[in-house]
């Protein structure tokens, strides 16, 4: 069987307890169960996680890159959404 | 009597907890730091989407455009919070709707200071100055509970927060170097927020119901009164800045403790509101009931999607 036929998985790793899980990358599996040996056997050889998820790429709903004008691009006028927009005196500067 | 298993598995819970390691959802934990988590996750939760009323009383009447989408963002990003909690609360085994039922019946609670009008213009800025920034030091202390998701939520409020506080002193600076009747304004409307801001952190340690436990198992890092204590520090030198009387006579500097001195909270005040006795509980409960009702025809609308989208699949198949 070759690869192609198999699914696409992406990998998630938690680098340290308390932390988010990471997007790391993706590989072929022909089961959950086994996408998550590969993973472990791939992304953590060198300790690098303590937990992985992996998901089926094809339930990854994603947003379109040629659509970031809509998408995105209204959040750039919106500089009072930052902290830095509030000029305070030296003295209360560090709230 | 404990089973031998679940006397292991508590050992290691607790190994977690003295080892600063975060419990996450898939880890065993005890009942009670369960029960524990969700009252106090839902709690916060609750305050973030009811303290988006007294708020949003001023969204159509402020003073110009800017201020208008400021506080816009602002009460934007409180219902996010509310989000980002509930969805961290769920993660412990409640469902959204139960939570919601316990906010209306009266069971769950929510910050007391909620239950106060907003009068003037003066006390959007003093909430988003003292209201947040109690907040926040409440919440940064947050940032380190042993329950991850708590955790990783804490962490992505604070950083929103830092504009919530920084609008609010805004509004208070204009207002205290403005005009006369402006600066009473101010006087007032931080005078009124003074108090109630500082009973956000809770009872007296000696009087705190959860908080022993609650600090043992790290869901708590510090105390009510510690913390209260570090936001009076850190707000005397903001009022001086502004050039505002001090809203308590007694706060003065204590060179040996390295602190400042402050009189004692009003705590029959403090129990009447949350027991449900506040000037605006009444109508907050009322307002977040009648908001969820007419909001039933989106969750109708989502249910018939999901029953067409349904039905178009088994026909297809
Ligand atoms: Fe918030
Ligand atoms: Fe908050
Ligand atoms: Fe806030």
């Amino acid at each position: 069987m070759s690869q192609e036929h198999l699914a696409v998985y992406e990998v998630f790793v938690r680098s340290a307890r308390g932390l988010d899980h990471k997007h790391v990358g993706s590989l072929h599996a022909e089961s959950p169960e086994h996408a998550l040996m590969y993973a472990r056997d791939c992304y953590i050889r060198r300790s690098e996680g303590v937990s992985i998820w992996v998901v089926e790429s094809k339930n990854i709903t994603a947003s379109q890159d040629n659509d970031t004008e809509n998408f995105v691009e209204p959040m750039d006028d919106k500089p009072y959404r930052h902290a830095t927009h509030y000029v305070l005196p030296d003295s209360v500067n560090n709230m | 009597m404990r089973s031998q298993d679940e006397e292991a598995l508590l050992e290691e819970f607790e190994r977690k907890i003295e080892a600063e390691e975060k419990i996450e959802p898939t880890d065993w934990m005890p009942e009670a730091y369960r029960k524990n988590l969700i009252r106090q996750m839902s709690q916060h939760a609750h305050s973030e989407v009811i303290g988006m009323q007294p708020e949003g009383n001023w969204i159509t009447r402020a003073p110009s455009l800017r201020r208008k989408a400021v506080l816009l963002a602002k009460v934007q990003d409180e219902g996010g919070h509310g989000l980002y909690l509930y969805s961290a609360t769920e993660t412990l085994g409640i469902s959204r709707s139960e939570m919601i039922e316990a906010l209306q019946t009266g069971v769950a609670k929510y910050a007391s200071i909620f239950n106060y009008p907003t009068l003037t213009w003066a006390d959007v800025g003093a909430i988003g100055w003292l209201v947040d920034g109690a907040a926040i030091v409440n919440q940064i202390s947050l940032q380190r509970t042993s329950y991850g998701p708590y955790s990783r939520a804490m962490i992505r409020i604070c950083k929103e927060e830092s504009f919530h506080q920084r609008q609010g002193y805004e509004i208070m600076y204009q207002l205290a170097k403005g005009s006369p009747e402006q600066k009473k304004m101010a006087q007032d409307a931080m005078n009124r927020f003074w108090w109630p801001s500082l009973m956000m952190f809770g009872p007296h340690d000696s009087e705190s119901a959860h908080s022993g436990q609650s600090m043992k198992w790290k869901i708590k890092r510090q105390s009510n009164d510690e913390l209260r204590q570090k936001f009076i520090d850190q707000t005397v030198p903001q009022i001086e800045v502004l050039g505002l009387e001090m809203p308590d006579p007694e706060i003065k500097w204590n060179e040996e403790r390295g602190h400042y001195d402050s009189g004692e909270i009003n705590w029959e005040e403090f129990y009447q509101v949350i027991n449900g006795s506040g000037p605006c509980n009444h109508q907050r409960i009322k307002h977040h009931v009648k908001a969820h009702e007419e909001g039933e025809w989106v969750r109708e609308a989502v249910r018939a999607y999901r029953a067409k989208q349904a039905a178009k699949k088994e026909n297809a198949a």
